[in-house]
């Protein structure tokens, strides 16, 4: 299940983090940021509950870059 | 300019007059101590985000970015202004809040520009339909295109965008495909037309009978195509980010050891170790190794290239394969619907001992199940209903042609090699074009000839590649001798194979590759029909003519929507721009940083250069990077 979202960032190197921490969080097989289209690509692990997942994946990008924003449709 | 911006602005505008007012009058105060907190009041409305950001890295073990750069250097510019004004010496704080101003001026031009040239790639690629029209209980009604179901029949009319691929059910009118391909020209459409997402109805009101859902439209698939490539990363932009990765740390430590090995070595000696000087050097090195003009122009000037590039109907599908076209030397084509126009026509039947209408419907039934060009061209020229029920124990022999039994009746139907397979005898023709010998009843009855028309503007375009520095273009073609020949001697190619099976292309691409040096990249061309494993096998697969043939789509690293050779060195010399300016950036940026660097911990140059330096560096290189964006001319 792969899925994208919106994001807003302000540079290239807060992207970066926001993947990685996308990355990290559970239930996240993959993830890929893009800085120049503000996009987030998210591919889910089977079974996982996405609105939790993403919610979580918010709350994760938040702490490595407080600027930033991760729009949940 | 977004809030986010203008609120940064503000701060900028407000922190400035605040400076030239503090440059007037703190001449006239006398306390070291309300002189800096005095300058705090600009250092801190222009700065404080960047120290927010700076304690929040430590928070988080990310410690290590630009802000944290910044934010050292602007105390210690501060802690040794203090300790100058302590012992009596010239106090100055104004150079650590004009770090911060500065900064904070090119944080602000960076993201506007990113913004700008954000806004001006989608605004190239505006072919996302908002909605879709369609008539319930005669009332026409705006809906959205992800909900229209396959075999809906939509309204569009004059100058709105085509929402979903489809064919024309009624009326007449001219559409502008220039988003999708860049051809200027408007195409003509009229009843049975097929009509692909993303263009822009021009003159009239167009029913459309849909064939697609939404997701599978042409236009949302180019979209999709295009957003994924800024995400396919190239070697250069994996080169930077692990670059990021240690280079600053390697530039804290190095500037920690600036502040302290002078002073202790001088000590040691007996001078005086002049602390604060050094402690200064050092904050003017952090300052000079911000790394974000790398960081930012490399990405835009890809992000900018497959933006010019797909205005230009070149869908480029990552910044790998931007990378890997500039360094193509060998171009391997393949003959049908590249270089020649694929629609094939029956000139003439020959030695036929049957009638040219029982040929043609042996012929045009035997070859029905094939997708191949041949076979739609038989069809054509039989005019009549192909009735597929009446084939049975069909067989196709790949390179060779079909053989099997049409109501009942043996019809062998292919080349020459078919017929030797078959022991059957059969008569040469002397014309070049495509030979399509019948057999039935294991009886030669003659051949039809077809041929295909070389277009128009490959001739043009191998002299272009020529000019932009190909090696070697080569045919491939399951075609015989005689029409590769002709083909490849009209159009100026320099080298080809004939009578190929779809393997053989594969390993004629294999024995190519390993036949030159792995800097020099191989690059495939073919039409998307039939030659899927040659388009990935090549270090980049190019797909022309790829408007609504999703099969080129999947298969092909870079995909031409116009069917046009030209755009093949088109492509090339877009990617050759891209990468250009890509390493000027990495060259510049760098080059300039290390001389400062060098500058500043010998003390020759100060906080102002530095800041200047690092400021300047990156407007010049995001103004360079977004020149990738201008393509038209190329």
């Amino acid at each position: 299940m792969k899925k994208t979202y919106n994001i807003d960032v302000d540079c290239a190197n807060c992207a970066e983090k926001m993947q990685e921490a996308a990355k990290k969080t559970p239930g996240v097989k993959d993830a890929v940021v893009s800085f120049m289209t503000l996009k987030m690509k998210v591919e889910f692990e089977d079974g996982a509950d996405i609105d939790a997942v993403m919610a979580e994946v918010r709350k994760n990008c938040k702490k490595v870059e407080s600027d930033c924003e991760v729009f949940l449709k | 300019m977004n809030k986010k911006q203008k609120k940064l602005l503000i701060r900028i505008i407000v922190a400035t007059v605040c400076v030239v007012l503090l440059m007037i009058f703190s001449r006239f105060i006398e306390q070291w101590y309300l002189k800096l907190a005095l300058y705090m009041i600009p250092y801190v409305i222009s700065g404080y985000d960047v120290i927010i950001k700076a304690c929040k890295g430590i928070a988080n073990k990310q410690v290590f970015d630009e802000h944290f750069l910044m934010t050292i250097a602007t105390i210690g510019a501060i802690g040794v202004g203090i300790y100058n004004a302590v012992n009596g010496g010239d106090d100055d704080y104004l150079e650590a809040v004009a770090v911060m101003l500065l900064y904070q001026v090119g944080e602000l031009f960076q993201s506007y520009a990113v913004g700008k040239s954000r806004k001006n790639i989608s605004q190239l690629m505006d072919i996302r339909p908002d909605y879709a029209n369609i008539e319930v209980d005669g009332q026409i009604e705006k809906v959205d295109p992800s909900d229209v179901e396959i075999g809906s029949i939509i309204i569009v009319n004059p100058g709105e965008k085509v929402p979903l691929d489809g064919y024309v059910v009624e009326g007449k009118s001219t559409l502008n495909t220039s988003a999708l391909t860049g051809e200027s020209i408007p195409r003509e459409v009229d009843l049975n037309s097929e009509v692909l997402s993303g263009c822009i109805n021009i003159s009239g009101v167009l029913k459309i009978k849909t064939t697609k859902d939404f997701d599978e439209s042409t236009a949302s698939k180019i979209l999709d195509l295009v957003e994924n490539a800024a995400s396919r990363k190239s070697k250069s932009e994996n080169f930077i980010s692990k670059f990021a990765h240690y280079y600053t740390p390697i530039v804290c430590f190095s500037a920690l050891a600036l502040a302290i090995l002078p002073p202790v070595v001088l000590a040691i000696t007996g001078s005086d170790p002049s602390i604060a000087t050094w402690i200064y050097r050092a904050c003017t090195f952090l300052v000079i190794s911000c790394p974000c003009a790398v960081v930012i122009s490399i990405p835009l000037s890809f992000f900018a290239g497959l933006g010019g590039a797909s205005s230009q109907g070149i869908l480029i599908k990552g910044s790998n394969y931007l990378e890997t076209l500039s360094k193509v030397k060998y171009l391997v084509f393949d003959k049908t619907g590249t270089i020649t126009k694929g629609n094939f026509v029956v000139v003439d039947v020959h030695h036929n001992t049957i009638t040219k209408e029982e040929m043609l419907y042996y012929a045009a039934h035997i070859e029905a199940p094939s997708s191949h060009p041949i076979s739609q061209s038989l069809k054509k020229a039989y005019g009549k209903k192909v009735d597929i029920n009446l084939l049975s124990d069909v067989e196709e022999i790949s390179g060779h042609g079909i053989k099997g039994k049409v109501d009942g009746v043996d019809v062998a139907a292919g080349n020459s090699k078919l017929m030797k397979m078959l022991n059957i005898d059969y008569i040469d023709c002397h014309h070049p074009g495509t030979i399509v010998h019948v057999a039935v009843n294991n009886e030669y009855v003659g051949h039809i000839v077809i041929s295909d028309e070389i277009k128009q503007e490959s001739k043009e375009a191998m002299k272009s590649l020529k000019s932009i520095g190909i090696k070697k273009t080569i045919m491939l073609t399951g075609d015989d001798e005689k029409i590769a020949k002709s083909v490849s001697e009209q159009v100026g190619i320099d080298e080809y194979h004939a009578g190929l099976l779809p393997s053989d292309k594969v390993s004629m691409i294999e024995s190519v590759i390993n036949g030159k040096n792995s800097s020099e990249k191989v690059a495939f061309v073919g039409d998307g029909i039939n030659d899927a494993p040659v388009l990935s096998r090549a270090d980049i697969g190019i797909a022309m003519g790829a408007m609504g043939s999703d099969a080129a789509i999947e298969a092909a690293d870079v995909v031409l929507m116009d069917d046009n050779p030209k755009n093949i060195s088109k492509a090339i010399k877009i990617s050759k721009k891209c990468l250009r300016i890509v390493y000027e950036n990495i060259i510049f940026a760098l080059g300039i940083k290390f001389i400062c660097l060098i500058l500043g911990a010998f003390g020759i140059a100060n906080m102002w250069i530095a800041i200047i330096a690092d400021v300047g560096v990156m407007i010049i290189a995001v103004l360079n990077a977004i020149r990738a964006l201008l393509v038209k001319k190329l």
